[in-house]
């Protein structure tokens, strides 16, 4: 298997060659060195250890968009059976940087919704990188409303850049798709779960993200604008930038599930294995679903009503701000 | 023939650096007018009808009746949750906006008449921080909206905006979800609400509360949308079409219900009130 090592994992990646070519030696032969594979196996997780342990804001947001990471399909595929995935807006289109449909955790019908990025070259390209244009949002809504309807609950996966920012994009109110969402995911009559599994990419991943009850996995993020955008801003006049703006632009937005923890935007971390979600998509997608499975109870018991004011609340009292007397 | 030519390209150069004052260059037409004549003429170009950018105070005068205006949470100020700085601080930033502007945060809020009709009503000003939305912006909409709910009137939402204000991280973006919610009892409840939106509206505004009026009407010639035009630029590496963005283009493409010069704005309202009222 070819692993894909982002640049602060290099001292793995030479350990970890080492010991597949101790192995490929030893394979069939006489000669024992699994006390020296063993021995190497400890150095490099003490080593991801103490890497995982430390991590800055920038490598959080590589590892949030490492081409290995489980995407919403993966985890679909892992918690879910059943699973129909419905298709189009019945406007314009079906947007492939979102899934949409229904099917069981457990034995619990659900509706599951999420942006979908690609792995590989054609798919990344076919999914737009998990940009959904107008038609997304607005084929989540229609799914949404389903399952409203027959009263499911609905998980969101949120894991996008941004919705994307193109020409069709903006002909077709991509603005009005993504407002459109957040308010009537504010009023939707039945529970909402949302997690955020890689990329929270601003007002595009918020079109999923209305809910009573918001997790981010460890190593996944969440913000305003990307490291990138706010590195532009800040440096405009100052000519090019790098990976040391973003870094710093990353720290600055504090974004990272931690963060977002301390600020009490979230309700909940979910932990992710050592190396991140990929080292091992099955231990974490069952710390998603097991998650879902005791939040979903929860909001389940509650009525309607007062499910609804509780989830107006939540947002209502978001801010920072002092108020004076006159 | 030469001779000519010289002199005139000497004259085009002074035209271009006409001292600022009484005369101002209409950013529409590039002739030079008279400032007072445009001031008079509720900063429309004479010209072209170019609608210069004008701010909340001045919008104010002309929107509602004289005298008629209540203004409410005047003293809400944000606390930097995330302690941002870049090569100033966020803090300081606020300080300087505020002096400048002589307002308190990028929006102004209250409850006036129009045309004798009772409405909440929130005007954002371009000129303080972009317009940008964070916690306080977001909670004035957020309360103009449920007092006009509370008090059964119109809700009036005047918009010019970047977007989202960056300096407030997530805070900002969750203002989003807040007052899209707020917006949302309104329709619940049979409250009108209009939107206006001006030059520039953008980004976390239009993804917003500016987006879900009953009836949306636009300045003209504003430019609107939700990604910036320099970000799709780069983004597609295509040039943009010419009118892109602007608002005779979304009412083309079925984005809004009205191109509405600001002389006229006033009369406008004052009849959708008494349609639906």
């Amino acid at each position: 298997m070819i692993r894909y090592y982002l640049e602060f994992e290099r001292p793995l990646e030479e350990l970890e060659l080492k010991i597949d070519e101790l192995k490929r030696l030893s394979d069939g032969k006489d000669i024992d060195i699994s006390k020296e594979i063993k021995k190497l196996e400890k150095k490099v997780k003490d080593l991801r250890s103490e890497i995982f342990s430390s991590l800055t804001a920038w490598q959080k947001t590589l590892i949030a968009r490492h081409p290995d990471r489980p995407y919403t399909l993966d985890y679909i595929n892992l918690i879910t059976t059943d699973f129909v995935e419905m298709h189009g807006d019945r406007r314009y289109s079906d947007d492939p940087s979102i899934v949409a449909g229904i099917a069981k955790i457990n034995t619990m019908p659900v509706a599951i919704i999420g942006h979908q990025k690609g792995r590989g070259t054609k798919e990344r390209i076919y999914r737009n990188f998990g940009q959904p244009h107008p038609e997304g949002y607005r084929k989540a809504l229609r799914v949404m409303k389903i399952a409203e309807k027959f009263k499911r609950p609905i998980i969101t996966f949120i894991d996008t850049p941004g919705a994307f920012p193109g020409i069709g994009a903006e002909e077709r109110g991509q603005a009005e798709a993504i407002a459109m969402n957040l308010m009537e995911m504010s009023q939707m009559k039945t529970p909402i779960i949302s997690v955020v599994i890689g990329e929270g990419g601003s007002g595009g991943a918020l079109a999923l993200g209305v809910a009573d009850r918001l997790f981010m996995l460890e190593h996944s993020t969440y913000s305003v604008i990307s490291p990138e955008g706010c590195a532009a801003i800040l440096m405009r006049k100052e000519g090019e930038i790098g990976t040391d703006d973003f870094s710093r632009a990353a720290e600055i937005l504090k974004l990272t599930a931690q963060d977002l923890m301390g600020f009490k935007i979230i309700d909940g971390i979910i932990p992710e294995p050592l190396g991140g979600a990929h080292r091992d998509p099955e231990e974490t997608a069952k710390s998603i679903s097991e998650l879902i499975l005791v939040v979903l109870e929860e909001l389940k018991a509650k009525p309607t009503g007062k499910l609804l004011e509780e989830r107006y609340r939540r947002y209502r009292k978001m801010g920072s701000f002092t108020e004076g007397v006159l | 023939m030469t001779w000519f030519k010289k002199t005139k390209e000497i004259r085009m150069e002074k035209k271009g650096k006409t001292p600022e004052g009484l005369w101002v260059k209409c950013d529409g037409c590039k002739e030079i007018i008279y400032k007072k004549e445009i001031e008079k003429n509720l900063k429309i170009c004479p010209k072209c009808n170019y609608h210069f950018r004008i701010s909340a105070r001045e919008r104010l005068k002309f929107l509602v009746d004289e005298g008629s205006f209540v203004e409410t949470d005047a003293t809400l100020e944000s606390l930097d949750p995330l302690n941002f700085r870049d090569s100033a601080s966020y803090k300081d930033r606020l300080r300087d906006n505020q002096k400048k502007s002589g307002l308190n945060e990028a929006v102004i809020a209250g409850d006036a008449l129009i045309k004798g009709i009772p409405v909440s009503l929130i005007i954002m000003d371009f000129h303080f921080m972009g317009g940008s939305m964070g916690s306080v912006v977001g909670e004035k909409v957020a309360r103009t909206a449920e007092r006009a709910l509370e008090k059964e009137q119109p809700f009036i939402a005047v918009s010019a905006s970047g977007g989202a204000r960056m300096q407030e991280g997530i805070f900002s973006l969750m203002q989003m979800a807040k007052v899209s919610a707020a917006v949302g009892r309104l329709k619940e409840a049979g409250i009108l609400y209009i939107s206006i939106l001006c030059d520039p509206t953008f980004g976390g505004v239009t993804a917003s509360f500016a987006t879900l009026g009953d009836i949306i009407i636009a300045e003209p010639k504003s430019l609107i949308g939700f990604a910036g035009p320099r970000v799709i630029e780069q983004t597609i590496k295509q040039p943009l079409p010419d009118d892109f963005q602007r608002a005779d283009f979304l009412l083309d493409h079925g984005l809004i219900d009205l191109v509405v010069d600001r002389k006229n704005l006033r009369d406008t309202l004052a009849r959708l009130f008494e349609l639906l009222l």
